[in-house]
């Protein structure tokens, strides 16, 4: 990034923040706390620890479905791009899961499976595994057919040519997948914990609501925002170049 | 000996067009052989049923169960999310191949010989036509093949380098001796290279001349020794590219 592109992002950050300042002092209205009131309320909860404690919950909890919808998405998601008779039978099915509202799924999986740990965390990757599987299903298809001949001619074992030329076809659909389904999945899990756990950050934002405590739901929206911003680009964006490096 | 015996039947493409009809032949331990046809007449076909990328036809091929194969296409087809080494090490690392120990060395070797050493670890968008080619052909000879499948390999390079490739390959097959089939389309090519030329009819396919080239070898790559033959090659069967052995004198009235 050039220097100058980075100073606009700053300016444009930093005059988002000045003008909300701005309004928030004009108004003197207890529906929008200024921006210091609430870093004030994030630090507060920061040395409390209960910031900590919720935000751990709920980034285990996106973490460990984010996982599982990946998995199951991205294999399905190849057995469908690479098999038409697959394709064919699960299409139906496919179309159905991409347009069930997630809040059915979730209140299906807390009455079947009880408000507990599996519900929540099986309703969240449900929800996000038909679109992995549309991303992953377009990858499979646009394979290069030459590059696996070249595999099968010089007779390189299933693996070397899932790892090293199958695979490497599908990085771009990966990272669309997973950027996609990280913005998706944190918002899911927040209402997953809104309706039926007793921690994590949905759980808090359903309190403040409560007590119409707003600096509190936007300090904790804003230090969620923070983690996911900072996986993008501190995991995220790195791997990709790296993995992208062939293409200058 | 014999390394590979074709004995085509019929092979039919998907949509119903008969690509090759009762194509026979034979080739020999270590030998140079070039197909030459016109276009569309199913030489890439025939190369990847020997392969056995395409197994749906009728009629044999034969080759000892030994037989190490490699393809050189028409496009280089190197791996571009791998270096130039790392393309080569893959195939170098398959299964089979795990327990020959001279391996590595010989990558080395032949990165020396065609001048790659310097681009090992460049990857293949970062070469030139040549350089790509180059890389493919140490990928094709490092396997140390017996039976080797060429598909106009060096179809869309400027002549100079594509007359060093020419070299190159002619330097690693008399090293080696592998069982070459290489499929062009320039009869000029085709008697530079090779021991013997199958000339292939127009679809269906099969073998309507079998030519010894009556050439010594080391060829220099200016051999005067080629017009000549190509002329009298010509002039004895005019319609030979278009894969035709007689012609009426109609179309070839000064024939």
């Amino acid at each position: 990034m050039k220097l100058n592109q980075r100073y606009v992002r700053v300016l444009v950050l930093g005059g988002f923040l000045l003008a909300w300042q701005l309004l928030a002092l004009l108004l003197a209205s207890h529906s929008l706390p200024s921006p210091l009131a609430v870093l004030e309320t994030l630090w507060q909860q920061l040395v409390n620890g209960e910031l900590l404690f919720h935000l751990g919950i709920t980034l285990l909890r996106v973490i460990v479905s984010f996982t599982l919808a990946m998995l199951v998405g991205v294999a399905i998601g190849i057995l469908m791009g690479s098999r038409k008779a697959w394709d064919n039978a699960l299409d139906v099915l496919l179309i159905l899961g991409l347009n069930i509202p997630a809040l059915v799924t979730i209140i299906l999986c807390y009455i079947w499976l009880g408000l507990g740990e599996t519900a929540a965390v099986l309703a969240v990757a449900l929800n996000k595994i038909p679109m992995v599987i549309v991303t992953l299903r377009e990858g499979a298809r646009a394979i290069d057919h030459d590059l696996l001949q070249v595999a099968q001619v010089y007779r390189l074992s299933r693996w070397q040519t899932f790892r090293s030329v199958y695979l490497p076809q599908l990085y771009p659909y990966l990272f669309g997948a997973a950027r996609n389904g990280l913005a998706l999945i944190w918002k899911i899990v927040l209402v997953v914990e809104l309706l039926g756990r007793s921690n994590g950050v949905g759980f808090q934002l359903g309190n403040y609501f409560h007590f119409f405590d707003i600096s509190g739901i936007l300090a904790y929206t804003l230090a969620f925002a923070l983690i996911v911003l900072a996986l993008e680009a501190l995991l995220l964006r790195p791997l990709e170049r790296h993995l992208n490096r062939w293409r200058t | 000996m014999n390394l590979l015996s074709v004995d085509l039947q019929r092979k039919v493409y998907p949509n119903g067009v008969c690509a090759v009809q009762d194509l026979r032949f034979s080739a020999n331990q270590g030998e140079f052989i070039a197909l030459v046809g016109p276009s569309g007449t199913g030489k890439s076909t025939l190369l990847n049923m020997i392969a056995g990328l395409d197994t749906d036809f009728t009629g044999q091929i034969h080759s000892p169960p030994d037989t190490t194969l490699s393809f050189m296409f028409q496009e280089p087809r190197l791996l571009p999310w791998l270096s130039v080494a790392d393309n080569i090490r893959l195939v170098l690392e398959a299964p089979q191949r795990q327990h020959d120990n001279a391996r590595f060395a010989r990558m080395e070797t032949l990165l020396q010989q065609l001048g790659l050493q310097d681009f090992r670890d460049s990857f293949p968008n970062q070469l030139s036509g040549g350089m790509k080619r180059r890389a493919a052909l140490v990928r094709a000879f490092v396997t140390q093949p017996s039976l080797l499948l060429m598909d106009e390999p060096f179809q869309s390079l400027d002549e100079p380098t594509a007359q060093d490739l020419r070299q190159l390959l002619l330097k690693l097959w008399a090293e080696s001796q592998p069982t070459v089939l290489f499929v062009t389309h320039s009869l000029n090519e085709a008697l530079l290279l090779a021991d013997r030329v199958l000339f292939l009819s127009p679809r269906p396919a099969k073998v309507i001349l079998d030519y010894r080239v009556p050439l010594q070898r080391p060829r220099p790559l200016n051999t005067s020794a080629l017009q000549p033959l190509q002329a009298e090659l010509l002039q004895q069967y005019p319609a030979l590219l278009s894969g035709l052995l007689d012609r009426t004198s109609e179309e070839f009235p000064h024939a």
